[in-house]
């Protein structure tokens, strides 16, 4: 694991780092410009759908996806971040002490 | 951005500076209170104490340190893992490039940042800094402080946070049990909620999640999340290209 943790951290450095240093002509193009603003949607919406409803066994809707449901409803009524991500787990805790999910 | 010597309408004297310092401390306390969720989590996926803390000191870019033990969680592999962090953070090279021009001292000191400041900045160059720094633009004084503040106190916050979360989560039972597997996805979606502003950006992130979804039983854990970003992401280069045409 502890490859993997440094690797990241100086990947995520080094990109910080350039944009500090590198000569605006190599960074500041429309295409580099509309992949950044464009790809933290598309990963974090991946990242959702397979973690809310993929495991091992293939397409599940389970207690996850129920505590990802409450995360919906919490984000609407505006709650901040812990409140989302709490609901989330209470519910899924919640449907699997009762047995379900 | 280039009217640093002149005078900005807010006057920069000292309740200026104190609302500076006080929004970048309330900045610090909602993340850090995020940091929480992240330490939990990390450690739920398997990463132990000292791992999670170097995410938050190392790292440091939210959405970059919760891909990863996402990932991870899943059982995807390291390179997805890392792979996955590292696309997420690219945003944060475009920060800097912004950061750099208005960072700069104003004059006669001017001159872009050096050494060890600079690369200061650069570990600081996260949303939160780089949105507080733009929001006191052009005013180059104002703009400095708010970085610096913001940078120090997200940072500091950020890592009490994580500690506290993890330490937390390591002495709890199974964390599936206690739905921690269902924080994760409801973490990206906190994320990706406010970026959600347009019929665009829904569209390309239900492209995103039906293909990552399609692409799952075929591809090794970790890599559909990849792939499918990168079609939707594609996808939508090429039909702006099109239309723009």
């Amino acid at each position: 694991m502890w490859p993997a943790v440094l690797v990241a951290s100086a990947l995520a450095f080094l990109t910080k780092w350039a944009g500090h240093l590198l000569p605006e002509a190599v960074l500041d193009r429309p295409l580099v410009r509309r992949s950044a603003a464009l790809l933290p949607i598309a990963l974090l919406a991946a990242l959702t759908a397979v973690q809310t409803c993929w495991s091992p066994t293939g397409f599940t809707l389970d207690a996850r996806a129920a505590g990802v449901g409450a995360a919906v409803v919490a984000l609407l009524l505006r709650a901040p971040f812990l409140v989302v991500v709490l609901s989330a787990a209470a519910t899924a805790a919640i449907l699997r002490a009762l047995g379900w999910g | 951005m280039t009217g640093a010597t002149t005078p900005s309408a807010a006057p920069d004297g000292p309740r200026a500076r104190d609302s500076i310092a006080a929004r970048a401390l309330s900045i610090g306390v909602a993340v850090g209170a995020y940091a929480v969720s992240f330490g939990a989590i990390s450690v739920a996926a398997g990463l132990d104490v000292l791992q999670t803390q170097a995410l938050s000191a190392l790292l440091f870019s939210g959405a970059s340190q919760f891909a990863f033990v996402g990932v991870v969680a899943a059982g995807g592999g390291f390179v997805a893992a890392v792979a996955t962090a590292a696309l997420l953070g690219l945003r944060n090279g475009l920060y800097g490039l912004h950061l750099a021009r208005v960072l700069t001292a104003p004059p006669p000191g001017g001159g872009r940042l050096r050494g060890w400041r600079r690369a200061g900045a650069a570990h600081f160059t996260i949303d939160e800094s780089t949105a507080m720094a733009m929001a006191h633009e052009p005013d180059v004084a104002a703009t400095r402080r708010a970085f610096w503040a913001t940078g120090w106190s997200v940072f500091l916050l950020w890592n009490l946070g994580t500690l506290l979360g993890a330490v937390g989560a390591a002495s709890l039972a199974d964390p599936a049990v206690l739905g921690l597997d269902a924080a994760i996805p409801a973490g990206f979606l906190a994320l990706l909620w406010p970026r959600l502003v347009d019929r665009s950006a829904w569209a390309l992130a239900l492209v995103a999640a039906v293909g990552a979804l399609l692409l799952a039983p075929v591809l090794r854990p970790g890599v559909p999340v990849i792939a499918g970003a990168a079609l939707a992401v594609g996808g939508a280069l090429l039909l702006e290209r099109r239309s723009a045409a």
